[in-house]
């Protein structure tokens, strides 16, 4: 037992050791490797507000070496963040497009940063703006919970009348696959913060990215509640504020459709069963 | 004497205080305390904003609705800042 403890002490510290040369390796490679191509200066004008500064809003031009940079839009703010401007507020978690946290409007287009490539040429400027139209909380840092409370009024999630039977609820790969299109939604709010109609109601008209996510529950086939929830939208505001404008599809980082399950709902209201 | 004449904006921060002061009611003393020391500190700090800076006038009503809403409910007992 003894010596089998004084093995395993001695093999942590040469294991402890070989994970840090690796690391120590990889961080010397990489910027040899980035040395290898000349500087390439790109102009990146970045939205800034800090309330507790007392300024007024403005754009600051930082100037970023993409050469030495990751390709996405999230690389940039990075550098700038690391290097130029530790004050840059900006949300970020996976960098892969799957949380959509990184949400903000690039060149006035909204897309997640982290999927955005940056553009190469160094004669035009990159401009970085917060989601329009969204209460600024610092930065690029807006304020969601509207967004988040218009979520949570529409009930997102199963609700069956009655839960005794304790199993599992089936679904027929048809019904599943009705699912396809909707339930990939993230809650960027790309959509919505694009939507002129939700620009001007944002208090009472749902948007987009939250009536696609009320369709994935009005459609479901295990749901029992499609009635209330068809009733619930049946509302000049909450709904029929959609005149099809369709920025919602054209920004969608996840290339869904919000317009056209928004139609689906209005189809379901009139018809008064999911369609 | 007449009250001052007050602006929208003036009215809307006088009353999230008196929303805050009426919220307070329902709490003990000591929750009570702590509730209006950390709101009257942030009321004073801001004392002095120029009333022409909406902006961040409203930023700040923003915030203290939100603080607010997430003090009123039932299961949080106070506020602690740290530094």
């Amino acid at each position: 037992m003894n010596a089998l403890r004084r093995r395993t002490l001695q093999a942590l510290p040469c294991l402890t050791a070989r994970i840090f040369t690796t690391s120590a390796q990889l961080e010397a490679a990489a910027p040899a490797a980035v040395a290898s191509k000349a500087a390439l200066n790109k102009e990146f004008q970045v939205y800034r507000w800090d309330p507790d500064n007392g300024g007024k809003p403005t754009y600051k031009s930082y100037n970023v070496d993409i050469n030495s940079c990751g390709p996405m839009m999230l690389d940039v703010l990075f550098k700038i963040k690391d290097e130029q401007d530790p004050t840059l507020a900006f949300r970020r978690s996976c960098r892969e497009g799957i949380c959509g946290s990184c949400a903000m409007n690039i060149n006035g287009t909204n897309c997640l940063a982290c999927l955005t490539k940056v553009e190469r040429s160094p004669d035009t400027k990159t401009k970085v703006a917060p989601l329009p139209h969204m209460f600024v909380v610092k930065d690029l840092v807006v304020d969601m919970s509207n967004f988040y409370a218009q979520y949570k009024s529409i009930n997102p999630f199963l609700q069956k009348k009655d839960t005794s039977s304790g199993k599992e609820y089936y679904q027929s790969r048809e019904d599943r696959n009705k699912l396809d299109g909707l339930y990939e939604c993230i809650l960027c709010a790309c959509c919505s913060t694009s939507c002129p109609s939700y620009w001007w109601n944002e208090d009472k008209y749902l948007g987009p990215a939250v009536l696609l996510q009320a369709y994935r529950w009005i459609v479901d086939s295990r749901d029992d509640f499609t009635k209330e929830r068809i009733a619930q939208l049946d509302d000049a505001y909450k709904l029929y504020r959609c005149h099809t404008i369709m920025n919602c599809a054209k920004v969608c980082p996840k290339g869904l459709n919000p317009g056209k399950a928004i139609a689906k709902i209005k189809q379901s209201v009139h018809s008064g069963h999911a369609v | 004497m007449a009250a001052p004449r007050m602006t929208g904006l003036q009215r809307q921060v006088i009353h999230l205080y008196r929303r805050i002061l009426r919220h307070t009611r329902t709490r003990s003393s000591d929750e009570r305390d702590t509730i209006m020391t950390h709101a009257r500190k942030e009321f004073e700090r801001y004392r002095n904003v120029d009333k022409k800076n909406y902006q961040l006038i409203e930023h700040l009503l923003r915030k203290g609705d939100k603080q607010l809403s997430l003090i009123s409910q039932s299961d949080v007992s106070g506020i602690r800042i740290v530094h």
